[in-house]
């Protein structure tokens, strides 16, 4: 409890951002052999405590971006920072949840979560205990034992929030997280994510890539609008409503139908420009 | 219980037993049609292998047989793992000796056995040498494979969750290519089986006698022969589906790689 205090008071004393973006290009190969410029220029920073959501049509380099946070692929021009270091690989501090639940399949659930926590160089007893802390935190105690393909596709997600926090990370990225689930898991899920950002009392910074901008205004404080391919920061939102929020609530409608407005003009243009060409 | 095991035993053993009475009946079919010595009977076999167990040349055989195979297929897994792990970790050394593995793996095993008379003498460690580079060029070849195959999801998901180096190959990367490398236990075991006997069949001057070595024996009837040819099948198939096949279906009912019915 004393440590949760400690590093509110901490993080209210820096003003440095948790991560940040400094010019962030990335471009990739495409299969035809040119080049396709995933995030143009790319430039914002997230807090510590703050719950950010990359919102974009598909392609728009969200993922790239994502990507080059987690450390999985390096920027192209530009800088990526976590606590104003440049991020060159992956690390305990960050954890990231797939669109898949990558799940190992030779574990049992229980396995999954624990070998997290054995990565992290967490003894046996205290691995243990801290698994089944989580399990019932997701609510999987009865499945602790199942093999992740016995377990429906939000159940198994669930397991994946619950490996991806169980090592106590100090960021967690989600790449559309919810985007391959039905519209019932999708909300229980996101009130998990909710509950225990609430329960982090600011002590954990989480950006989530999303394209569904209802997810994106009721999880984050503030939501990125990009731009369709190549990715460019059209808008930032921010909102206030209290949490837990609900899906229908005056605020959340208004900043949704504002965004979807701002997404609409933005694919028309998009359109616009590919008939131009 | 009682009928829900005997249902099972039906259902597991079914489908291997039709095999084996059908290869039977047709046998015996044919050998009656064509009614040549070049064709015994199904009868003639059997009581060619009840006379070979009872004057003991075929335990015996089969006793060094299963030693020598043993002994090389568990060199062969060993060094086929192990040059697979090599190579696929390292791109140079895949590049530069994956071809080599290949010829290996492509050269009969017969084109062996002079030269491992030549290097050896004709002794045990002949027969063994023949069987060890008949065997491990498919291990090494699989286990390439099978690393190789691993999805990018689950090394990138090792890797957020704190896996580097070695670490990530022994929790992730070896896991994940397990089945794969189970495929590659069932080959090696395969070729394992077919370059002994030739070394066995060669070699067999130096009475380096073995089940090969009863198949390699001119003149003998050939009732005999095919009695040695049907011990080394039965052991070869009941080893690679008792052993190999339920181990590969263990691992691939957990991981859900396979439907239940």
């Amino acid at each position: 409890m004393s440590e949760t205090v400690a590093s509110i008071a901490r993080d209210a004393s820096s003003a440095a951002p948790k991560l940040a973006l400094r010019n962030l290009t990335v471009t990739r190969r495409s299969s035809g052999g040119g080049t396709i410029t995933a995030a143009a220029d790319v430039s914002f920073d997230v807090q510590p405590g703050e719950f950010v959501c990359l919102l974009g049509p598909s392609g728009c380099g969200k993922t790239s971006i994502l990507n080059v946070l987690a450390g999985l692929e390096p920027p192209s021009s530009g800088q990526a920072l976590l606590d104003g270091r440049p991020i060159t690989a992956p690390g305990p501090d960050r954890a990231v949840l797939f669109q898949e639940p990558a799940l190992f399949p030779w574990l049992s659930v229980r396995g999954n979560i624990e070998l997290a926590l054995e990565l992290e160089g967490i003894g046996p007893e205290a691995r243990r205990e801290r698994t089944s802390r989580w399990l019932t935190n997701v609510h999987l105690d009865r499945w602790a034992d199942a093999q992740p393909h016995e377990l429906s596709a939000g159940m198994r997600q669930r397991a994946a929030l619950a490996r991806a926090l169980a090592a106590d990370p100090e960021v967690l990225l989600g790449d559309e997280p919810f985007g391959a689930l039905d519209a019932q898991a999708r909300e229980l899920l996101q009130d998990e994510v909710q509950r225990v950002w609430v329960g982090s009392k600011g002590g954990k910074t989480f950006l989530f890539v999303t394209h569904n901008v209802r997810e994106a205004v009721v999880l984050a404080d503030r939501v990125f609008v990009m731009s369709a391919a190549p990715g460019r920061l059209l808008e930032e939102f921010r909102i206030h409503t209290e949490r837990p929020r609900d899906l229908d609530d005056v605020l959340v409608t208004r900043v949704v139908s504002e965004i979807h407005g701002l997404l609409m003009q933005e694919v028309d243009a998009s359109v616009a420009r590919e008939m131009a060409r | 219980m009682r009928v829900s095991r005997a249902r099972w035993l039906a259902r597991e053993l079914g489908p291997p037993l039709a095999g084996i009475i059908g290869t039977i009946v047709v046998w015996a079919i044919v050998a009656t049609a064509t009614s040549t010595t070049a064709i015994p009977s199904p009868a003639a076999v059997w009581d060619a292998f009840v006379a070979g167990v009872r004057n003991g040349t075929i335990p015996e055989a089969a006793a060094k047989t299963l030693i020598r195979l043993a002994f090389s297929f568990a060199v062969a897994v060993a060094i086929g793992v192990a040059l697979g792990l090599g190579l696929a970790l390292n791109e140079f050394a895949r590049r530069s000796i994956r071809p080599l593995v290949v010829a290996l793996q492509i050269t009969p095993f017969v084109a062996w056995v002079p030269l491992a008379v030549i290097w050896f003498g004709a002794t045990e460690r002949a027969v063994v040498f023949v069987a060890i580079v008949g065997s491990f060029p498919a291990m090494t070849l699989a286990t390439i494979q099978a690393i190789r195959q691993v999805p990018p999801l689950y090394e990138r998901a090792g890797r957020t969750l704190g896996a580097t180096g070695w670490r990530l190959y022994r929790k992730v990367i070896f896991p994940a290519a397990l089945p794969g490398v189970m495929g590659g236990l069932q080959q090696a075991w395969g070729f394992a089986w077919k370059a002994l006997m030739a070394g066995e069949i060669v070699v067999a001057a130096a009475r380096a006698t073995g089940l090969g070595y009863l198949l390699g024996r001119a003149g003998e009837p050939v009732p005999t022969l095919l009695a040695a040819l049907a011990v080394i099948l039965v052991i070869g198939v009941a080893v690679d589906y008792l052993l190999f096949g339920q181990l590969d279906r263990r691992i691939r009912r957990r991981r859900g790689l396979i439907v239940e019915v």
